[in-house]
């Protein structure tokens, strides 16, 4: 092993990085790429919280007071499109590409040149989406679903620009997507089996194949809509023989596996902090791979559970309610074989592992109110109430975000050499959890109470809930950027980080120096079974 | 047993939310249909279900987190699979999924009993009002009107007080008898709405060019309200739902009336009107078909809502205008107007819009010059 890390030290003098700006412009290497990635995710994250303030702002008392409604309408699909696509993406993008080279023993991606122009065509992509905002008609208005004809016929001129973004995004995560699998596939260190893989990989392979599947047909969605728009087609237009409803098949034929692939790279990471705190091997390694598997295959056959309103026939209401409440059982695995790694284990309640728990208590509340929401007679109460606003934020912010914030913290040392400030992790840790839940508690009642989701101005029975669902945001968006003041002062001030940072964490990551070098694995490291199974 | 949980839970959140919230606000409403109170009921099983679950498997991991620490001095165990408890954590599950899913059949089953209906109510959701048609060959079909918000600007602008019903209330309520079996045919006529009614516990997407359907049975006669739930543009959170359920007799009278009333109305609607009665009735329908895009001083939101002051349009030849009025711009949220007015409502909205605003053509349209125009065609 020391050989190993000896050769690496050796190749950093032959091929350090690049000076200035052309590093980050022209570079290969995973470990720029993936600090790109996090960088670039986490100032769409803050993006994406303005907006969400500016929505909380104007929901605080009933009736209008700072925006209008068109543009409230701009306020919500813009959140929903930056944080899904510019936040949470990326962001596992980015710690796949910090992470997968290390743990399966790699140099690099397979496919370097590729992994730069899958980052550096987000800047553009967003750069063009936003950039709708401050034109004249505004931005897309439409929802982060964009349900024609609100997105074709009745849309703003912008619109165009808005396909042409998210036809970029979707080049960009299918680059990245063919990387991963490329690298994971052919770039293992001899030894490691697939079922020896970590489950940080295995669950981003799974994400892989799921993105590769769907973001052509999000693609096709889109072409649709552009024709429609400007090519005088009816794909989506009743009156020419379209079919608008055709369009929500299309849309969440791609939005459910989209789900799944905001949340599965979670899992992995999840499965990664909680033995390392534990200090106990993750229970069920194998019945966890095969549940991220069902699950991701279940997601193609429960897109319509999203549409129980449209007028579907009994049988197909029934197949759908059906399938979706079958999610319900690998999710289930994946919660108790946490529990039970957690389970008479010598746990300790650092950061990552705080971040990891407040993910499993919080997600499962998610995962219940996925339940209910899959009962298809109950679910034409909850459809299109704060209900669903309560259930999908419950699973993607402390769900699919916490487990960024989780990795980010756990990983910290090994990317940078230094520690972070755990006193100002836990102050972080606990501003989140309380936000979060003050957020969002309050909205399954107004939900249930009746009220619809994306409207500018509520009835006044609503008022209370809505208040303390403001006061929260402003708590949770204000401790994000406590989040960043923390990181970069321990960047700048953290204590020196350990190789292996921390007691328990296991994984081949962790038998590199800390921080990592910039070429790492240039020879392929020895697997030990007691090093990646833990 | 169920009311006595749901009173503990209930007033468990109504403390967390430091007692500002009333304890009908927490939960689904029971509703006042049989198919409400079932879905209230499946709602509370489910709800209860997982309750019960989360009590026990978050129990068992806050347990762990409490007992299994290392300050404790704890040294942490080996296992890490066990083939029986995984199959129990698998099996047992599906188990409990079946035992929701039945009576969810059972409801939605229910739900779908479409058909024996005693009349029908054609539903039709347009850029921000709903429309509702009397299926009704005894009198042609005839009874048809718009329901629109009736929440007043001030009110929304924060300058007054707001109305008990704000956001809730429409300027014609749509009204059916108690104990029939009313049957819903709903669809949409621009984009996507969605007609819901929560105390009936129906809610359905109305989509442009499809026909879905609903029904209800009340046996409570009172108002109940509801709010359009897809988005659907700019005003979507400004077109609620009223429905008034009459005691049967009270119903018939009223439809009996309304018909004759309405049938009164169309007889005279070609008689010429003066200026005045034009930019009065026209003033009174721009605010509500026309006001929500073009704004209250005709100035618009360009580019996408263009002005009416001081526009060519407005200004133009008249039965241009009349005719752009009455056929919409394909393409554009600009609606034909002609499906939903009559000819003395286009002739005095086109009046007013030529002669208000700082626009002073001076011109008159009358409805015979839009029944011309319409003929002519």
């Amino acid at each position: 092993m020391s050989e190993v890390i000896h050769a690496d030290h050796h190749d950093d003098h032959a091929h350090g990085p690049a000076k200035g700006l052309k590093r980050w412009l022209f570079t290969t290497n995973h470990k720029d790429i993936g600090t790109l990635y996090l960088w670039f995710s986490f100032a769409m994250f803050l993006i994406g919280g303005v907006l969400a303030l500016v929505i909380r702002a104007e929901l605080f008392q009933p009736g209008l007071q700072f925006v209008q409604p068109e543009f409230f309408n701009q306020m919500t699909t813009n959140h929903g499109l930056i944080m899904v696509f510019g936040a949470i993406m990326p962001a596992f993008v980015g710690l796949a590409n910090w992470l997968v080279p290390m743990q399966v023993g790699a140099p690099d991606m397979a496919l370097p040149r590729m992994n730069n122009l899958s980052f550096w065509i987000l800047p553009f992509a967003f750069g063009m989406m936003i950039s709708t905002l401050f034109m004249e008609g505004g931005g897309p208005n439409f929802g982060w679903t964009f349900y024609a004809p609100l997105s074709t016929t009745y849309a703003p001129p912008s619109v165009t620009y808005f396909i042409f973004a998210v036809h970029l995004m979707g080049a960009s995560s299918i680059m990245g997507s063919i990387n991963i699998i490329a690298t994971i596939l052919n770039m293992r260190a001899p030894g490691m089996t697939l079922m020896k893989m970590p489950m940080f990989v295995w669950t981003w392979l799974i994400t892989a194949y799921l993105l590769i599947a769907v973001m052509p047909v999000l693609a096709g969605a889109v072409t649709m809509m552009l024709f429609d728009i400007h090519f005088n087609t009816s794909f989506f237009n009743a009156a020419g023989g379209g079919d608008p409803v055709m369009f929500q098949h299309i849309l969440w034929f791609f939005g459910h596996p989209e789900v799944y692939i905001m949340i599965l790279p979670a899992f992995g990471i999840v499965s990664h902090i909680i033995p390392a705190f534990a200090r106990k091997r993750l229970f069920g390694y194998t019945s966890m791979v095969y549940a991220v598997a069902s699950i991701a295959f279940l997601s193609f056959i429960v897109w319509a559970h999203h549409m129980f309103t449209v007028g579907m026939p009994l049988a197909g209401q029934l197949f759908f309610m059906y399938s979706t409440m079958l999610i319900a059982v690998p999710t289930g695995v994946k919660v108790f074989n946490w529990i039970s790694t957690m389970w008479r284990g010598s746990m300790t309640f650092e950061t990552p592992m705080l971040f990891a728990i407040a993910f499993v208590v919080l997600f499962t509340m998610g995962g219940f109110s996925g339940l209910m929401l899959a009962i298809t007679p109950v679910d034409y109460q909850y459809h299109d109430t704060y209900f669903v606003v309560a259930h999908f934020h419950y699973v993607l912010v402390p769900g699919a975000l916490f487990s960024i914030i989780a990795a980010v913290y756990f990983w910290f040392p090994k990317w940078t050499g230094k520690m972070y400030d755990e006193t100002l992790g836990k102050i972080h840790f606990w501003l989140s959890f309380v936000g979060v839940n003050v957020t969002f508690f309050p909205q399954h009642f107004s939900g249930l109470a009746g009220m619809p989701r994306r409207i500018p101005d509520y009835p006044l029975q609503f008022a209370d809930f809505n208040m303390i669902s403001s006061v929260g945001a402003f708590i949770f968006g204000l401790s994000q950027v406590f989040f960043l003041y923390v990181i970069i002062k321990s960047i700048r001030s953290g204590a020196p980080a350990a190789d292996r940072s921390w007691e328990g964490a296991k994984g081949l990551e962790w038998t590199l120096p800390s921080p990592a070098p910039y070429h790492s694995f240039t020879h392929p490291p020895v697997v030990k079974d007691e090093e990646v199974l833990g | 047993m169920k009311h006595q949980l749901l009173r503990i839970f209930g007033g468990i959140a109504a403390l967390l939310s430091a007692g500002i919230a009333t304890a009908d606000e927490l939960n689904l409403r029971v509703g006042v249909t049989d198919i409400s109170r079932q879905v209230y009921d499946l709602h509370m099983t489910i709800f209860l279900i997982c309750v019960a679950i989360g009590v026990v498997v978050l129990g068992v991991l806050f347990w762990s987190v409490f007992a299994h620490r290392k300050s404790k001095g704890v040294e942490p165990a080996t296992f890490h699979e066990s083939t029986k408890l995984e199959l129990a954590w698998t099996i047992v599950p599906t188990l409990i999924l079946i035992v929701m899913a039945i009576p969810a059949t059972q409801v939605l089953v229910a739900m779908y009993d479409t058909g024996g209906e005693d009349m029908s109510i054609e539903v039709r959701g347009y850029q921000w009002k709903w429309q509702y048609k009397y299926l009704d060959d005894d009198y042609n079909n005839t009874l048809s009107f718009f329901s629109v918000m009736s929440t007043p600007r001030d009110e929304i602008y924060n300058q007054s007080a707001k109305a008990e019903n704000y956001l809730l209330e429409v300027d014609e309520y749509l009204r059916i008898p108690t104990n029939r079996k009313v049957r819903f045919l709903i669809t949409a006529e621009d984009v996507i709405h969605a007609w819901w009614v929560p105390d009936f516990g129906i809610k359905r997407d109305a989509v442009p060019g499809m026909l879905n359907e609903l029904w209800t049975i009340v046996e409570e006669p009172g108002i109940y309200r509801g709010q359009c739930t897809e988005l659907c543009g700019k005003d979507h959170g400004f077109m609620p739902i009223v429905l008034e359920v009459m005691p049967e007799a009270e119903f018939d009278a009223w439809y009996a009336s309304r018909v004759t009333s309405e049938s009164v109305r169309q007889e005279s609607i070609a008689d010429a009107l003066t200026h005045e009665e034009l930019m009065a009735q026209g003033e009174a329908v721009y605010g509500t078909y026309c006001a929500s895009c073009h704004l209250a001083n005709g100035e618009g939101v360009a580019p996408v809502f263009p002005a009416i002051a001081g526009s060519a349009v407005a200004q133009g030849p008249r039965d241009d205008h009349l005719s752009l009025v009455i056929n919409g711009v394909a393409g554009t949220a600009m609606q034909a107007f002609g499906k939903q007015l009559d000819s003395a409502q286009l002739a005095s909205v086109v009046h007013y819009q030529r002669n208000a605003f700082g626009n002073d053509v001076g011109d008159m349209s009358q409805p015979q010059d839009v029944i011309n125009l319409s003929n002519g065609q």
